[in-house]
């Protein structure tokens, strides 16, 4: 008897909830506020700097498509290796953002043009002029058969040489950075006399700063022409010749001029610091370092430009932009087009780019900003922009592919490890070469 | 099993009363996403609905009067959970393992055992991970075991303020990998001169400069033992735990006749207590041999991956996510499961025996 009762209690208790719940469920399942008036850019830019330089740049978006909502789908932390995955996962679940970030040059060709995900934007550029603002030696470097995939916000430079001031006459270094560098023996010879002065002559950092200090050791050794032809299908630079093994001498001699705790420090800041604080002589870093060194705390060390520390080019690269970029690109599966090409419009336009820059510290990829905007150290990285051959990095995506990169990436560690395995370096770089499919 | 159908027609209309919401829900969820508040909440209804509609199935279920369908029917939706996410996946990972798939677009043209191969045969990156996951292994377990089994040991002789010590030695397994591996990075640090910090200049200071340590970047196979303290420091409380379980667990008799028997304090432990605790070591080194396999997060934070501590987990990641080589690091990846299925499955299957037995 009872146990009848409790359940008829039961069942009208829930027929109650079920007519509750119907009644207030399609209440609360709105559909979602599909406007097509809405924008959902994918970045890795949240630290200081990029985050208000994004922000300063969604601001001019906003004045002038004020009907377009932007959604910032930043995703955090890794340099970018998060937001990889995350977009990864969002393209395979056929999700794709309106636009995302992106290394511009091989990275976006080889992660995404290639399986067809992002479509060519020549018209973009004609109808913008924005190919006529950038330097020639660019556009080869983003295009794939002669159209370009990518939207280049900023420019950094990677072959920047900083270096103590107060250091090097320490030690008695006669030589001028800027200008006295002009092969790596110059270099070397500066750097004899920091070790005889007790000083780290170069200081490195995490792993990844090898592969950056080698793609510059490379290029002050073989050239702009060169380290192009390492690159191109196929190569015109010989990954086993004479050029090739120069540079591996050059990059285990540099190795050994670095500190042996190197491996160790959690990223590029902790050498730049050695470098600052008068451990170390010279640093090779790209030109984000600027901001690390002379922004006010906590994001920087407010440190004096040519007191503090100096700048030139990477020695034996002088007259040469090893540059890097990060891009915007149109998906093919993007929700909302239109709203896609006016981000890309506001991204490649001046107003846009003389927003984001100067706050993210990098330079213009257009030649035609106001330099009146940049920073002492900006300016002059303008000027060689505008000037210079320009060259891609390696560490940062430009001239080879992902699994191109990370193979070149392991032998570079693996050399790093034991630099008297020269040949076996060498040998790994040609099957990486050959993996990729580039070399026969 | 259907010889008791008992039907109850209350329960049997709230029941079809149930999957019919949970079916109507899950149709309207299919073309109106549920947001709120600018959360997509679509696939959180979308298993709430399931629920409902499963509710009804087992009310209807349970007028079977049987017991056994009863089980087979609470058990069935977890039994498929792990089948599709945990088996389905391992599946679909192996299927990957032996493609070429490179790049964003899946590609799993058949090219059978070619990644496998090409790792075992001319990868040194790979025989540096198979080196050091030996090493790090062999150490960890070793190192967790005896810490472990003494500290469990001076607990046992009932000293005061035990239940202090316990705490103190355990809570090091509360932390996260991660972080044990950011601080044990920073007093490993292996910077000199007047760059000079962590413990490295503590013996500065105590004048123990002769114990001035590279630390982990020590040359190779040393390097990968100094990433063992760290772990040691944060398990070894917890294998205390399972010993000193183990060792509570021997009654106080047996004790005592050893006693009577005119056993030492050490033979105790040697005679009685060890043999007794065989089987706790042997729970501990698949608890600690299954971490120490898979170990990745403790390596990246004091390694930053580093490839002289490179671990299949790290390269793995790397393989995967930063060199879109999908089909390799799949690869990787199941090699790394295999290893783990070499120590735990004759474990689990001698514990199903045991519990047949039983």
């Amino acid at each position: 008897m009872s146990s009848k009762k409790v359940s008829w209690g039961l069942f009208s208790l829930l027929i109650v909830a079920i007519l509750v719940l119907s009644a207030c469920g399609p209440a609360a399942k709105t559909p979602v506020a599909t406007k097509s008036t809405e924008v959902e850019v994918f970045s890795w830019w949240v630290g200081p700097g990029e985050a208000d330089g994004l922000a300063a740049m969604v601001k001019i978006f906003n004045t002038e498509y004020p009907g377009v909502k932007f959604v910032n789908a930043a995703v955090t932390g890794g340099a970018g290796t998060n937001a990889k995955a995350v977009l990864a996962t969002r393209l395979a679940a056929n999700d794709a953002p309106d636009s995302w970030q992106a290394h511009a040059g091989q990275e976006t060709i080889a992660t995404y043009v290639t399986p067809g995900q992002v479509k060519p934007l020549d018209d973009l550029f004609a109808s913008t002029g924005f190919d006529k603002v950038l330097p020639k030696t660019l556009l080869p470097l983003i295009s794939q058969n002669g159209h370009p995939y990518s939207v280049p916000v900023n420019i950094h430079r990677s072959n920047v040489l900083w270096y103590n001031p107060k250091v090097l006459s320490a030690a008695g270094v006669t030589a001028n950075p800027k200008t006295d560098f002009k092969t790596l023996d110059d270099f070397f010879a500066a750097c004899e006399k920091i070790k005889a002065a007790g000083k780290i002559c170069l200081s490195l950092g995490a792993p990844w700063t090898a592969i950056h200090l080698f793609e510059n050791i490379m290029i002050g050794t073989i050239g702009a022409d060169k380290w192009n032809g390492m690159w191109t299908t196929p190569p015109t630079t010989d990954w086993a010749g004479a050029d090739v093994t120069a540079g591996i001498a050059n990059f285990a001699k540099a190795l050994s001029y670095t500190n042996s705790d190197a491996s160790t420090m959690s990223d590029w800041q902790p050498a730049s610091k050695m470098m600052v604080d008068g451990d170390a002589a010279f640093n090779i870093m790209g030109d984000w370092a600027y901001g690390y060194f002379a922004n006010p705390a906590p994001n920087g060390l407010a440190l004096k430009p040519h007191v503090d520390f100096d700048w030139a080019v990477a020695p034996g690269t002088y007259g040469i932009f090893n540059f890097l970029s990060d891009s915007f690109v149109l998906p093919t599966g993007a929700k909302h087009p239109d709203a896609t090409i006016d981000w890309l419009t506001v991204a490649a336009s001046k107003a846009g780019q003389e927003a984001f820059n100067p706050l993210k510290g990098s330079i213009c990829a257009r030649t035609d900003c106001n330099q009146a905007l940049f920073s002492e150290y900006s300016q002059d990285a303008a000027k060689d922009w505008t000037s210079n051959v320009v060259v891609g990095s390696l560490m940062h995506g430009v001239v080879a592919a992902p699994a191109w990169s990370t193979s070149i990436g392991t032998a570079i560690s693996l050399f790093q490890a034991d630099t008297s395995k020269t040949a076996d370096f060498q040998a790994a770089l040609v099957a990486a070469c050959k993996a990729d499919g580039t070399c026969k | 099993m259907l010889r008791r159908f008992e039907l109850r027609l209350p329960q049997f209309l709230l029941a079809i009363a149930l999957m019919l919401m949970g079916l109507v829900f899950i149709l309207t969820l299919r073309s109106n996403p549920l947001v709120i508040a600018d959360k997509n909440l679509t696939s959180l209804a979308v298993l709430v609905s399931g629920l409902i509609f499963y509710t009804g199935v087992l009310i209807i279920v349970s007028m079977f009067q049987s017991e056994t369908v009863l089980t087979i029917a609470l058990l069935l939706p977890s039994m498929v959970a792990v089948a599709i996410f945990v088996y389905g996946f391992i599946g679909w990972s192996v299927r990957v393992s032996l493609s070429q798939w490179k790049g964003l677009n899946p590609d799993y043209t058949f090219v059978g055992l070619k990644q496998y191969i090409a790792l075992f045969n001319n990868d040194p990156r790979f025989i540096i991970d198979i080196r050091n996951t030996v090493v790090f292994t062999v150490g960890f377990i070793l190192g967790c075991l005896i810490l472990g089994l003494g500290l469990a040991i001076l607990l046992d002789q009932r000293l005061k303020g035990e239940a202090i010590f316990r705490g103190i030695f355990l809570v090091p397994m509360s932390i996260s990998f991660i972080a044990t591996g950011v601080i044990w990075g920073w007093l490993m640090n292996p910077a000199t001169g007047n760059r000079i910090t962590g413990i490295n200049l503590i013996f500065q200071t105590l004048g123990l400069k002769s114990l001035i340590s590279l630390w982990h970047s020590s040359p190779q196979p040393w390097g990968m033992v100094f990433t063992i303290i760290p772990a040691v420091w944060q398990l070894s409380g917890y294998t205390m735990a399972l010993y000193l379980g183990g060792i509570r667990s021997v009654s106080e008799d047996l004790r005592e006749a050893a006693r009577v028997d005119g056993a030492s304090e050490f033979e105790i432990y040697r005679y009685i207590i060890l043999p007794l605790l065989q089987p706790v070591t042997l729970s501990a080194v698949i608890i600690l041999g299954h971490m120490s396999l898979k170990i990745f997060d403790l390596i990246v934070a004091l390694g930053n991956k580093d490839i002289r501590l490179d671990v299949p987990g790290i390269y793995m990641w790397v393989t995967t996510f930063d060199g879109t080589n999908y089909a390799r690091g799949a690869a990787i990846g199941i090699l790394m499961l295999i290893s783990v299925a070499i120590l735990v499955v004759p474990y689990l299957v001698q514990n199903m025996r045991t519990e047949t037995e039983l």
